[in-house]
């Protein structure tokens, strides 16, 4: 778990870690009233849609997870993260085009006024569990 | 492999160690919001401002880009007009609180201790510590950071970002999670872009459209009171607005929260 307990990492590494954790915290709660709903000993694998746009980072996420998960039903799961395209929709020509993070323009006529279609997800999608 | 105690099993081959499923594992197919739970949270705060008739400002920035400065002076300008109260979120310490108190509103501070963002349950205990049915204006003030507040929603009606002209003009591309966040951004301490050579305006501008934000840019000083006028307008039509879509009913919302998929719930076995 680099960076988690290293004394001498900066501020803004360490406040940055700390939201992955918020997140990771938030996910294990949530497979945990999962797994007991679904009477489940032990969870497997646990998949999740991050996109580029949902303010969190895959890496971190899976430093932080253990932390989280320690001493729970997940303890021992394995995170899956599928990483989820930029893709927008120009309301003025009405393309469906790929983007990038801070580029969120229609890709056929250029226009800035478009919808983000996929790339903001922060989804727990689904888990493999065993009863 | 031993297959009592899981010993021989490591991370570099549990996928295989796992797969297929046994007899008695099970799939779930879920499609839930990670941050379910703060959400909640937020649209229960939500209800509890919307009851009162409260519009609730969230302010971002990054730390040092005029926050509190341009609560105070709004405080100046509107506390005859509103009924206005602050919620200050920091890492440690009272002084943002003390220094709205002194303008005479209602101040709460939140110390996050080493969170680097506030969330929804933090807000709502704050709630417990002031007089809703006293507040036309609440300003929440985030803690200074240009990441992790964004995805916390906290049950305001408007995110407002600040950027200040001490930063570089191109902050909107490289944080585009916050910006693209933002139904206002204040593009603060313009009184400094005289002594400044290297910060454009159109500039920022510019990288702000390019997250398809069409965010009204409210460039002003609050030090020295230059362009007041437009944001004190922008938060007197936000306050009308809120106020029409309560008595509806209905409530207004950031334009954007991010990760609003509509929660979906979907169970099925594999085995």
């Amino acid at each position: 778990m680099p960076g988690i307990f290293m004394t001498k990492c900066c501020l803004s590494n360490r406040l940055r870690l700390m939201h992955e954790l918020s997140v990771c915290q938030a996910l294990v709660t949530q497979v945990i009233d999962i797994a007991q709903q679904n009477s489940a000993r032990e969870v497997l694998t646990i998949t999740l849609h991050i996109g580029p746009l949902s303010g969190v980072e895959p890496a971190l996420l899976v430093n932080a997870f253990p932390l989280a998960a320690a001493g729970s039903v997940a303890a021992s799961a394995q995170l899956v993260i599928e990483p989820q395209p930029l893709r927008v929709h120009c309301q003025t020509c009405g393309a469906d085009t790929e983007a990038t993070a801070n580029r969120l323009l229609c890709g056929v006529c250029g226009d800035y006024h478009t919808q983000l279609i996929s790339g903001d997800e922060l989804l727990l999608a689904n888990l493999e569990l065993m009863s | 492999m031993c297959d009592s105690c899981g010993c021989n099993v490591t991370p570099g081959n549990k996928h295989l160690a796992y797969k297929p499923i046994q007899n008695g594992g099970s799939a779930v197919s879920i499609l839930k919001k990670l941050l379910a739970h703060n959400d909640d949270q937020a649209v229960h705060n939500r209800a509890h401002f919307n009851m009162h008739g409260i519009l609730v400002i969230n302010l971002m920035s990054s730390p040092g880009s005029g926050k509190t400065a341009l609560l105070e002076a709004s405080i100046d300008a509107l506390k005859h007009e509103f009924r206005l109260a602050v919620i200050e979120g920091d890492l440690e310490t009272e002084n943002d609180a003390a220094r709205i108190r002194t303008h005479g509103v209602p101040a709460y501070q939140i110390t996050t201790g080493s969170a680097c963002h506030l969330d929804a349950h933090m807000v709502h205990e704050a709630l417990h510590h002031l007089n809703l049915s006293e507040i036309d204006i609440l300003f929440i003030e985030n803690v200074g950071n240009l990441v992790c507040p964004a995805s916390f929603d906290l049950g305001q009606h408007r995110n407002v970002t600040l950027l200040s002209v001490t930063e570089g003009d191109d902050k909107p591309a490289k944080y585009p999670v916050m910006f693209r966040a933002a139904d206002a951004v204040v593009l603060s301490k313009i009184d400094l872009l005289s002594v400044l050579d290297d910060f454009d305006p159109a500039q920022a501008e510019h990288h702000l459209r390019q997250l398809a934000s069409t965010a009204p840019l409210l460039s002003l000083s609050a030090r020295k009171g230059q362009g007041m006028t437009v944001w004190l307008d922008w938060l007197r039509h936000e306050l009308a607005a809120q106020r029409a879509h309560a008595q509806d009913g209905a409530t207004a919302r950031p334009h954007l929260q991010p990760n609003d998929t509509d929660v979906n719930i979907q169970t099925g076995f594999s085995s």
